[in-house]
């Protein structure tokens, strides 16, 4: 109504059609965002495939992110497309080297908010030394997307001594968590129900490869590492009791949660237990090398609340129990279906 | 049915809203407007975002007397 | 007495002088019941869907001998929604542009054919909501779409949802509509004895119901059936107390209720709150899954309200036809058969995709043993 639509700036830039056609625009986009951003000789051949030359065991992994909100305290579907795929190779054993990064955007997302997330990309792939050596951007009509989509596959290099796979678990070997659980899930969870909190309530996105390659560096007894993620510590530990035929006990008491999840989720109806992380992984460990895997873990900032929270009680059948904290025993099993907030 | 969640109130904004504890230095806002008298530093049960009650400091005698009740003895 | 740290219950309330060891006071608990009840069965009735889910959590059951018949009742309120009304809203959203905004545990409960969830998976506008408070910031924010509140809940949840209508009402919003399929819990629990399908020794009473209507309504019950109620918190360590607590009211056969969640349950209740559900809210007959239509066990909307009933502004077109079904829901929620009694069971009803309420809400019987007591 006061404002005059003519020559004002009332309308925001943003991303169309014509972005994602191939033409002008696209080649636009490219060169002044993506390769100003994250600029290598790789990438700034503008080939149609990265190409490089490398000898070694590699680990490939891809993932997709799908994420609402896009942006969020902690960080944003951006760096979280970024950390996501280098935790994967982390977890592995894999020093990640390369990541492509694809990018299907919804008409009509502000091109301020586009280049927030890709400011984010650059900002994450720099700290951890990663090369994004290609990439593609598609762009679809208005409802046919959800903001924006990212797909990133990585490649990494694995040293001989960080391969733990042949490594064989053991009636005995102890449950290890690398740090508070449940944060990431059970803070967007509160985001997506508008609950307002304070800063320290965010996403625990981190690179996990910062503590796991040195600690696979360091010990021959870790045996098998997963990072927790989607389905929460209950979710992985179900799939590696039925991969590897072992009966898991997890104890309560032991589980290390923050007092904003543990409270956040008990309001939620929520066990912080199936809530995604995306800065912790679970380790399986030999008892032998327990205290002084605890300790070089605790030395890092990522790690610092490193805890055992169960072991493995048999290699008989794959179960996983949770010893309560009142003494009692039941069953843990993974999530079924959804995370769904209640109020019953 | 009823998830209720005690949580410690640290700041009273009106009538209707105040905000309460999470955790150490996390809070949450919550709905004030079903308590007749509630002050900062008081704890109340919350549910779906709304202060059904005002904790009295009452559970450990309560579970106290319980045990008191219950003979159980050393 | 002990003299050793009492901690959580209500783990920011700390006793500096009282101090229990409380895990040795369960295991004497115990055993003494171990001692003094198995000359007999004991059927308590555990009337909460939450008390229900923590007892399941917390294995509770496993810690008492097998005389201690610990049942659960009709609690928990989406267990307790008829199919009729799920099959009524999802009617609704297909015959009407109306946005439908829930609580999460209404979301996968499978009417005759579909569940909300699967409304959402067609493109229908399904909204979860915490606190409903929110449905007022959409309907503000949306003035051209028409968005269906779905009131569920016990008492518990109702003076929240009232004071959204009547938020709503000052507000004068147009385009926001409300379907009531609240129930009250006194009743169903008269119900459930009337019915004189299971012989209650006791019943463990809902610590947040009571919050809201006070220990008084139970009195009512408690002397008309001669039967000791005790009002509990959600504590495990003080469910185990309050069983206790309970099976020793029985053994000396007497009744009452015994309020032992005093911190947050007041003997005339949440006035404030009762008063606020009054102004929105009157008596009328509901619908039950597994109990049938009880007169004056739910509310709906009094006349200065409405105008928010969703039926009056969206009539239905076409009239909802009951299905049989093997779910035997209805009996498990009055206590009648366990879960694993239900030919479904595990089998063709599952969390992933359950044939009936009680396999959907966690705080449901049949997905409680199913998770954790498989």
């Amino acid at each position: 109504m006061e404002t005059n639509i003519i020559g004002s700036n009332i309308m925001e830039p943003v991303i169309s059609l014509a972005y994602g056609s191939g033409g002008d625009l696209t080649r636009k986009l490219i060169e002044e965002e993506f390769v100003k951003n994250f600029s290598n000789p790789i990438l700034d051949e503008l080939l149609d495939s990265g190409i490089v030359e490398f000898s070694g065991k590699l680990a490939f992994t891809t993932d997709s992110y799908v994420i609402t909100p896009i942006f969020f305290k902690g960080g944003d579907i951006g760096s979280l497309s970024v950390y996501g795929t280098l935790n994967d190779l982390a977890v592995v054993g894999a020093e990640p080297l390369f990541i492509s990064l694809s990018l299907i955007i919804e008409e009509g997302l502000a091109v301020k908010d586009l280049k927030r997330i890709i400011n984010s990309i650059s900002k994450v792939a720099k700290e951890e030394k990663v090369k994004i050596i290609t990439g593609d951007t598609k762009v679809v009509d208005k409802n046919k997307g959800d903001k924006i989509f990212i797909n990133t596959s990585g490649i990494g290099i694995i040293k001989p001594n960080r391969d733990w796979r042949k490594r064989e678990i053991n009636e005995g070997d102890l449950i290890l968590a690398s740090g508070d659980l449940g944060e990431h899930g059970i803070y967007i969870m509160l985001e997506r129900l508008n609950i307002k909190t304070a800063e320290d309530v965010k996403s625990d996105m981190a690179y996990l490869g910062s503590f796991i390659l040195p600690l696979l560096d360091n010990f021959d007894g870790v045996k098998f590492i997963r990072d927790a993620t989607r389905g929460g510590v209950a979710t992985i530990l179900n799939e590696v009791a039925s991969k590897y035929n072992i009966e898991i006990e997890v104890y309560e008491e032991e589980l290390p949660y923050k007092d904003w999840v543990k409270n956040a989720s008990e309001i939620l109806g929520i066990d912080p237990i199936y809530a995604a992380n995306e800065g912790k992984a679970v380790i399986i460990i030999d008892k032998s090398q327990a205290d002084e895997i605890l300790d070089f873990l605790k030395k890092h900032p990522l790690s610092c609340n490193s805890k055992i929270i169960g072991k493995v009680i048999s290699k008989n059948k794959p179960k996983v129990y949770l010893k309560t904290r009142i003494g009692s025993r039941r069953i843990l099993e993974s999530l079924k279906g959804d995370i769904l907030p209640r109020i019953c | 049915m009823c998830l209720g969640v005690p949580l410690k109130i640290i700041n009273i904004i009106d009538n209707e809203k105040a905000i309460a504890q999470l955790g150490e230095k996390t809070t949450l806002e919550i709905n004030i407007s079903l308590l007749d008298s509630v002050k900062e530093g008081d704890y109340v049960i919350v549910h779906a975002g709304f202060a059904i009650s005002v904790l009295e400091n009452e559970d450990a005698t309560e579970i106290i007397n319980i045990i008191k009740e219950s003979n159980i003895t050393q | 007495m002990f003299k050793l740290e009492i901690n959580l219950l209500n783990k920011n309330l700390l006793s500096q002088k009282n101090t229990v060891n409380v895990k040795e006071a369960i295991s004497k608990i115990i055993k003494d019941i171990e001692k003094l009840f198995t000359d007999r069965n004991y059927v308590i009735m555990e009337f909460c869907g939450t008390h229900t889910h923590e007892i399941a959590k917390y294995g509770i059951r496993s810690l008492f001998p097998k005389t201690i018949d610990l049942r659960s009742g009709p609690g928990c309120p989406v267990c307790v929604t008829a199919e009729e009304d799920i099959d009524y809203i999802i009617n609704l959203a297909m015959e009407n542009n109306l946005s439908i905004i829930t609580f999460g545990d209404l979301v996968n409960v499978p009417g005759s054919k579909a569940s909300l969830s699967y409304l959402k998976s067609i493109g229908k506008d399904i909204i979860v909501v915490y606190n409903p408070l929110e449905s007022i910031k959409l309907a503000l924010n949306n003035p051209n779409k028409n968005y269906l509140l779905i009131g569920i809940g016990f008492e518990t949840t109702v003076p929240l949802l009232a004071y959204t209508l009547i938020k709503a009402k000052n507000l004068k919003l147009k385009n926001l509509f409300y379907l009531s399929l609240h129930k009250l819990t006194p009743p169903a629990l008269d119900a459930v004895l009337d019915g004189k399908e299971v012989n209650l020794d006791g019943v463990i009473g809902p610590g947040h119901v009571s919050t809201i209507i006070g220990a008084k309504p139970w009195e009512i019950s408690a002397n008309k059936y001669k039967i000791p109620i005790v009002i509990s918190s959600f504590e495990p360590e003080e469910i185990i107390f309050n069983v206790y607590f309970l099976l020793k009211k029985i053994k000396n056969k007497e009744y009452g209720v015994w309020n032992n969640y005093k911190r947050s349950v007041r003997y005339e209740g949440n006035l404030k709150a009762i008063d606020i559900v009054n102004k929105v809210f009157k008596l009328s007959a509901a619908n039950w899954r597994g109990l049938g239509i009880i007169e004056n066990s739910g509310l709906e909307l009094n006349e200065d309200y409405i105008e928010f009933d969703v039926r009056k502004r969206f009539p239905l077109t076409k009239p909802i036809k009951v299905k049989k079904t093997a779910c035997r829901c209805g009996e498990v929620l009055r206590g009648v058969v366990k879960p694993y009694e239900c030919p479904l069971f595990a089998k063709a009803c599952t969390p992933s995709s359950p044939k009936g309420p009680c396999m959907v809400s966690s705080e449901g019987s049949c997905a409680a043993y199913y998770l954790y007591e498989n």
